[in-house]
């Protein structure tokens, strides 16, 4: 048996080890349970979730690039009573913790939707998704300046008790104001990055490939642009990151560890070889051993900048 | 549904364009059922590249068979594949066609949709009718298979240079008119291109008839968690609703469809 402690706390969201996939690729989770024992993860981050069911963008939604994709998926979903009810049993037999992305398009929208997934049973954290580039109304909106960025975690601090993580959007000209503000009104928890604004056209038709125009890019492409950014956070920040963008193996996920993060969210490779997670935690525990680590906390923000 | 490793048993050329990988597919192809698909990761493709979903052509003895074309980077690379090499396949997947109805099976093929009809013509209680169109006599695929079952095939091409000259819903049209003078249900499955499913689920809507129409998406996950290819669908009451594609389908009754 090993004696390396993977366990760790982000922000009172209690993971035994760090990794947890990324809201929008893993679905309710219940998708993934037959390739993946969904047991063994930190924790599943399910997709984003408003407070009535919503339809999403029309197609084409995503399209494949050079180390990624870019994805316009709108943020279907079942609404909060939908995934209480169909989702939520699932989950909370197979016992594993359940962070919760949520949105909406006011103030109060996202402060009733937390208030109203406070009580349910299992959920131990709300992820804010204060970033998504791919709705009109809501999402990003809010996550481009610090002040509404405070204003609007403090109204869904007034309305749980449940850990809180804002996630932040990587399209900003300097991510620690966003961080500052996020603790400050309440946040126990940031969460970064989400996808990167990006467009794709057809030249043939001279058309942009996505309905929406524009969408989000994710996977490998991404990943140096997150361990930047979660770098610059970590300076910034006196909560737990957790840190996401292009993981595919566990050699980037010890990456923004070291650069700071407590706990790391597997996206885009979980459509690519759903096994990535468990080997993200597997791979988490060799390096630790190798390196003589006793915990996983040892790793968060151990870079070494002046050798 | 499982992730598993299967290797290459053969991979021939069934036409220029077209190609037969054979897999041993093991407990995946024991439980394949016709209608279903499987998601391959290619492999010779970079590591970041998604999955493609496939047809299933055949499952036999644990060998599951995928009739495909090159169409796009990700099926030019899969040419290539030996037997003997490994790849990773994600299966079976989706609903399939529902295999306890009644009436006059009639099959409507477009192009390589034909595939997933000759697993269903394997695994159905009773023979019918299969028709097929393409564009040319070269994208006619699989149908000696067919009439060694039983079958009687039914040839459309839209340049003539095979069967009679023009879509495939003309003959189809003929069919369900001689049905209808014998007296004779008929149930439709069909698979190929958006236009013909829909003029095929218009053409059941009309007669009365059940269609199952195999749609085709271009899909990221395959297992119903990403939201990708999803579609719009009437509920029995009336109102409306947003299915995947991959995991609600890929097959549906006309009737369901919201085009």
């Amino acid at each position: 048996m090993s004696e390396v402690d993977l366990s760790v706390n982000l922000g009172g969201i209690k993971m035994n080890n760090p990794v947890t996939v990324a809201s929008g690729t893993f679905g309710y989770g219940r998708e993934y349970a037959d390739l993946v024992d969904i047991t063994q993860l930190g924790a599943v981050t399910v997709k984003g979730i408003r407070l009535e069911p919503w339809g999403g963008n029309d197609l084409p939604r995503h399209v494949e690039v050079p180390g990624g994709m870019v994805n316009a998926i709108g943020l279907q979903g079942p609404g909060v009573d939908g995934f209480v009810n169909e989702y939520m049993p699932f989950l909370l037999e197979k016992g594993v913790p359940v962070i919760v992305n949520i949105w909406g398009t006011s103030l109060e929208e996202y402060a009733e939707v937390a208030a109203r997934l406070s009580d349910v049973e299992g959920i131990c954290g709300l992820e804010l998704n204060i970033s998504c580039p791919n709705v009109k109304e809501g999402g990003n909106a809010f996550g481009t300046d610090p002040k509404t960025v405070a204003k609007l975690v403090a109204s869904v601090r007034a309305a749980t008790k449940l850990p809180l993580m804002p996630k932040l959007a990587p399209n900003v000209s300097d991510i620690k104001p966003f961080v500052r503000a996020a603790q400050e009104s309440g946040a126990d928890a940031i969460s970064l990055i989400n996808t990167i604004p990006a467009m794709v056209i057809d030249i043939e038709s001279r058309t942009p490939v996505l309905s929406n125009k524009v969408g989000g890019l994710s996977g490998s492409a991404i990943h140096p642009v997150a361990v930047k950014l979660v770098w610059e956070a970590a300076q910034a920040a006196t909560v737990p990151i957790l840190a996401m963008g292009g993981i595919v193996a566990a050699e980037q996920a010890i990456e923004f560890m070291i650069a700071g993060a407590t706990s790391v969210a597997v996206g885009t490779a979980n459509f690519i070889d759903p096994s990535t997670s468990i080997a993200v935690i597997n791979g988490i525990q060799d390096y630790l051993e190798r390196h003589e680590m006793k915990s996983a906390t040892e790793l968060t923000g151990s870079i070494i900048l002046n050798k | 549904m499982f992730d598993f490793l299967c290797k290459v048993k053969e991979h021939p050329h069934v036409t220029d364009d077209y190609m037969l990988i054979q897999l041993h597919a093991g407990k995946l192809a024991e439980q394949a059922r016709p209608g279903q698909f499987v998601h391959i990761r290619i492999p010779g493709l970079e590591k970041t590249s998604l999955r493609r979903p496939f047809s299933i052509y055949n499952s036999e003895d644990g060998i599951l068979s995928i009739l495909y074309k090159a169409v796009g980077r990700g099926t030019e690379v899969m040419q290539s594949l030996q037997p003997d090499s490994e790849l990773q396949v994600i299966g079976p997947l989706g609903n399939g066609f529902p295999l306890d109805g009644s009436g006059e099976p009639l099959l409507v093929a477009g192009g390589y949709g034909v595939a997933p009809l000759y697993f269903l013509a394997t695994r159905l209680n009773r023979k019918g009718v299969l028709l097929v169109g393409g564009r040319t006599a070269e994208d006619i695929l699989a149908i000696d298979k067919f009439k060694e079952l039983g079958w009687r095939v039914v040839v459309a091409t839209n340049d003539g240079s095979m069967g009679e000259k023009g879509f495939v819903t003309v003959p189809l049209l003929r069919e369900l008119e001689s049905c209808k003078a014998a007296g004779k249900e008929v149930e439709m499955f069909s698979c190929g291109p958006d236009a013909m499913l829909k003029a095929v689920g218009e053409m059941a809507i009309k007669s009365n008839s059940k269609a199952w129409l195999s749609l085709d998406k271009h899909m990221v996950c395959g297992v119903g968690a990403c939201l990708a290819c999803v579609q719009k669908l009437h509920k029995p009451d009336g109102s409306t609703w947003i299915g995947r594609v991959c995991s609600d389908g890929p097959i549906f009754e006309a009737g369901e469809i919201v085009w």
